[in-house]
């Protein structure tokens, strides 16, 4: 069976033919900010996670206005076709999506695959930053129905009104570890949210980068209890990988009612009295 | 240009599973170190050769997992 919404996936393919062209505009978001300047997919801008695609006074998705304007100045308007791709197998793409789509951008799109494929099949890469003829965008919402906020999270914690997908690594879920590997602890303790499911991110992807079947997909999240039936909150560390599968419940597998808890692990393991559960 | 000579491969660095991605673009080795687990990348460096490149990356990937702590 197709996904749901196929038309939000392009491949390196496509990407390579159709990348350039006029009312389509390709952007990197990586997790390594400095991946983008090493060399990425020729005409491609770049966006910094951590300056472009968030507050960076109050913990906050990117406000309208600085959205507006980073759109406008990498050359796109709201007809435009934005193409989105990055390293982690496009966790912070992902990420990018999801507040493109709370602010009612029609067009986005993920190169499936992200970075890591591209490179892998040897494409060609630019390290020329482009130049756009600047754009005048006009956002809309933001639409909360994408959102989840703590008092939510905690409701469907208790209540059981929505399905918790934590999707960490098994040994952040066990609160084994505070962070992953390599990087810094940013919460006081591990664990999880009272009732939620264990469902790694990484579990919806190929060895390649790629998105796996729709049927795959559904087997997997349905094998967890995650139906389309019941609303769904995803949540993470901070909001990235859990924007991930939030496009997978989302776009691929045709959920209705998912929502991304970008507060996520850290902003829970770090609440004065919160419930925690360890297996 | 391409990135050329990829490779990817695994191993365990500090107790942890790791996986070393490595490509040439003209004339510089780039190379990033991620967890396995999961998939996030956390060091990475340069170099004029494939081995210093990646040497220099999993000197500061040491470093970092050395930071990493288990709760049991």
């Amino acid at each position: 069976m197709a996904y749901t919404l196929p038309n939000v996936l392009v491949t390196t393919d496509w990407v390579a033919q159709h990348g350039t062209d006029v009312g389509v505009r390709v952007v990197e978001v990586d997790v390594d900010t400095t991946a983008y300047d090493q060399g990425h997919v020729p005409g491609a801008a770049g966006w910094n996670w951590t300056t472009d695609l968030c507050d960076t006074v109050v913990r906050d998705i990117v406000p309208m206005g600085k959205l507006e304007d980073l759109l406008g100045r990498t050359g796109i308007d709201n007809k435009t076709a934005i193409v989105l791709y990055g390293d982690n197998n496009n966790w912070f793409a992902a990420w990018a999506f999801w507040q493109l789509k709370m602010y009612g951008h029609e067009d986005v799109r993920i190169m499936d695959g992200g970075r890591k494929k591209w490179l892998a099949e040897g494409r060609e890469l630019t390290t020329d930053k482009p130049s756009f003829t600047r754009a005048t965008y006009k956002a809309s919402g933001p639409d909360l129905s994408l959102r989840a906020f703590l008092p939510e999270v905690q409701q469907a914690s208790q209540k059981k009104s929505a399905s918790l997908v934590d999707v960490r690594s098994p040994q952040e879920f066990t609160g084994e570890i505070l962070a992953p590997p390599g990087l810094p602890e940013t919460c006081q303790r591990g664990g999880h949210i009272p009732g939620a499911k264990s469902i790694p991110w990484a579990k919806a992807c190929n060895d390649d980068g790629t998105f796996k079947g729709f049927d795959d997909l559904k087997a997997l999240y349905g094998a967890q209890g995650v139906t389309a039936d019941k609303p769904v909150i995803a949540y993470c560390r901070i909001g990235e990988r859990s924007s991930h599968t939030w496009f997978v419940l989302k776009y691929l597998l045709g959920f209705d009612n998912v929502k991304n808890y970008d507060g996520s692990w850290t902003e829970w393991g770090n609440l004065v009295g919160a419930p925690v559960e360890k297996p | 240009m391409k990135a050329e000579e990829y490779s990817r491969r695994e191993t365990v660095l500090a107790g942890w599973p790791i996986a070393i991605e490595t490509y040439r673009v003209g004339d510089t080795y780039h190379c990033t170190i991620s967890n396995v687990d999961p998939g996030a990348r956390f060091a990475r460096a340069d170099g004029l050769t494939r081995e210093d490149a990646e040497r220099l990356a999993l000197e500061k990937a040491e470093r970092h997992l050395g930071q990493t702590r288990r709760f049991r």
